[in-house]
């Protein structure tokens, strides 16, 4: 089985963690592929996982009556999709399809929120990381909502 | 609507240059998207086109319309035909849209500053452009693209509105295919087929491979998106010396005379629009300006 140890600890998104707390990610982390057309996950669904792009697309997907699917967010290689694993009640709120072959690390949602219980600097360490990622999306989700190509802007 | 022309409006003992317009005749006029157009242009006694850098802006006179600062699109190493893209967001512009091969524009300029293309080589050059703000920096690309051995990697991050949104397209993915040049395209919104990024142009920044304490980064489009662009830039570790941005205000002579487009103690025609970021950088957070 292939030690996804060395690809953690090169990761952005774990940069500054120590190596101990990396063994514990490790121990919850696996490789995962996902073929162009495949759902990563549904709306909905239980939210068990995270992931590592490693290579590929993701889109994220809302599914409307009139419009169909489309496409809110694309995720790419160095991205880390999911955070829903963590907030209760612990389902995903979008589609997420593979627009190409994508190859990622998942990591075990309910297993790192054990080890985070039994270790909060682990916890603690996570979250930071977490918040980042949805303070990031977020800003970038009210660029978007301002639309500033509009002729107004 | 009528539209006088040039020979009623210019009279014919004034000499062209900074506040008299040349008479340019268009010869294409092309639709990039809904709302945009690009003109091309040859000057209508058959001399060669102005010389420009990029980055610069002519005055566009619809005749008996009005004018409108319009940022020059075109390849700044020749000098066959002058190339502008337009967005239809007012009269003037609209009466541009409405001309046809063979009609006339008065055309004033070039004026304003230029981007650092001189200043960047040797260095990575990086270029942010959203919406139609990659139209300045088309001549950027073009002059970089000619000389393309001077500089390190090139890098070109464009964001718009949706996939119908995004202007030179064809050419874009032309660059995009080539080896030594990357080009990462997204849109806000996506509709249609479209398979490519989706979210805000700010999030390619993190994606893209370039040195960020030697690169020379050349920002352009709504300025929200610069700001924010910016903030993004910095904390890849860009130095603030190093950003460069384009300014857009309501300009009226084009050469620093009439004030409109004051921005704080600086004029965006004649001290802009290109402006090291340093010098924008208070102005830009200060509310009434």
């Amino acid at each position: 089985m292939q030690d996804l140890g060395p690809y953690l600890k090169e990761h952005k998104f774990l940069q500054g963690m120590t190596d101990e707390h990396i063994e514990l990610i490790v121990g919850c982390a696996s490789n995962v592929k996902f073929d162009p057309g495949e759902y990563v996950c549904r709306e909905g669904q239980e939210a068990d996982r995270f992931y590592f792009i490693r290579q590929g697309r993701l889109a994220l997907q809302l599914m409307t009556h009139d419009r169909g699917a489309m496409t809110i967010q694309t995720v790419n290689p160095g991205d880390v999709l999911g955070w829903s694993w963590l907030i209760p009640p612990y389902v995903w709120h979008f589609d997420c399809k593979a627009v190409e072959l994508t190859r990622a690390i998942a990591l075990d949602g309910t297993c790192i929120r054990d080890k985070c219980e039994k270790d909060h600097h682990l916890g603690y360490e996570v979250m930071k990381r977490f918040a980042h990622v949805m303070v990031e999306r977020l800003l970038a989700t009210r660029l978007q909502l301002l639309d500033v190509y509009g002729k107004r802007s | 609507m009528y539209m006088a022309n040039a020979a009623e409006l210019i009279p014919a003992d004034a000499t062209p240059g900074d506040m008299v317009p040349q008479p340019y005749t268009i010869t294409a006029q092309r639709k990039d998207t809904y709302d945009t157009f690009t003109l091309d242009m040859v000057v209508g006694d058959g001399k060669p086109v102005m010389a420009f850098a990029p980055g610069q802006f002519n005055m566009l006179y619809a005749f008996g319309v009005g004018e409108v600062p319009i940022s020059i699109s075109g390849d700044p190493t020749t000098n066959d035909r002058l190339v502008q893209t337009v967005r239809e967001v007012g009269s003037v512009t609209s009466a541009l849209r409405r001309l046809r091969k063979g009609d006339t524009v008065g055309v004033r300029g070039p004026f304003g500053t230029a981007w650092p293309v001189k200043e960047a080589e040797g260095s990575d050059l990086v270029i942010l452009a959203g919406g139609i703000g990659i139209a300045p920096l088309r001549p950027v690309i073009y002059s970089a693209l000619k000389r393309r051995r001077k500089f390190g990697r090139f890098v070109i991050m464009y964001g718009s509105r949706t996939p119908h949104d995004l202007l030179y397209y064809r050419e874009l993915q032309q660059w995009k295919a080539r080896y030594d040049i990357e080009v990462e395209i997204t849109v806000d919104r996506a509709i249609g087929p479209w398979r490519g990024n989706v979210g805000v142009v700010t999030t390619l920044v993190p994606r893209v491979k370039f040195d960020p304490l030697s690169a020379i980064v050349m920002v352009c489009g709504p300025e929200i998106m610069m700001r924010f662009g910016i903030m993004e830039l910095r904390r890849a570790n860009v130095p603030e010396d190093n950003i460069y941005i384009s300014m857009e205000r309501n300009m009226k002579c084009g050469c620093g005379l009439c004030g409109h487009c004051q921005c704080g103690p600086l004029f965006v025609c004649k001290d802009g629009p290109v402006f090291r970021y340093l010098q924008m950088k208070r102005l830009l957070n200060i509310r009434e300006i």
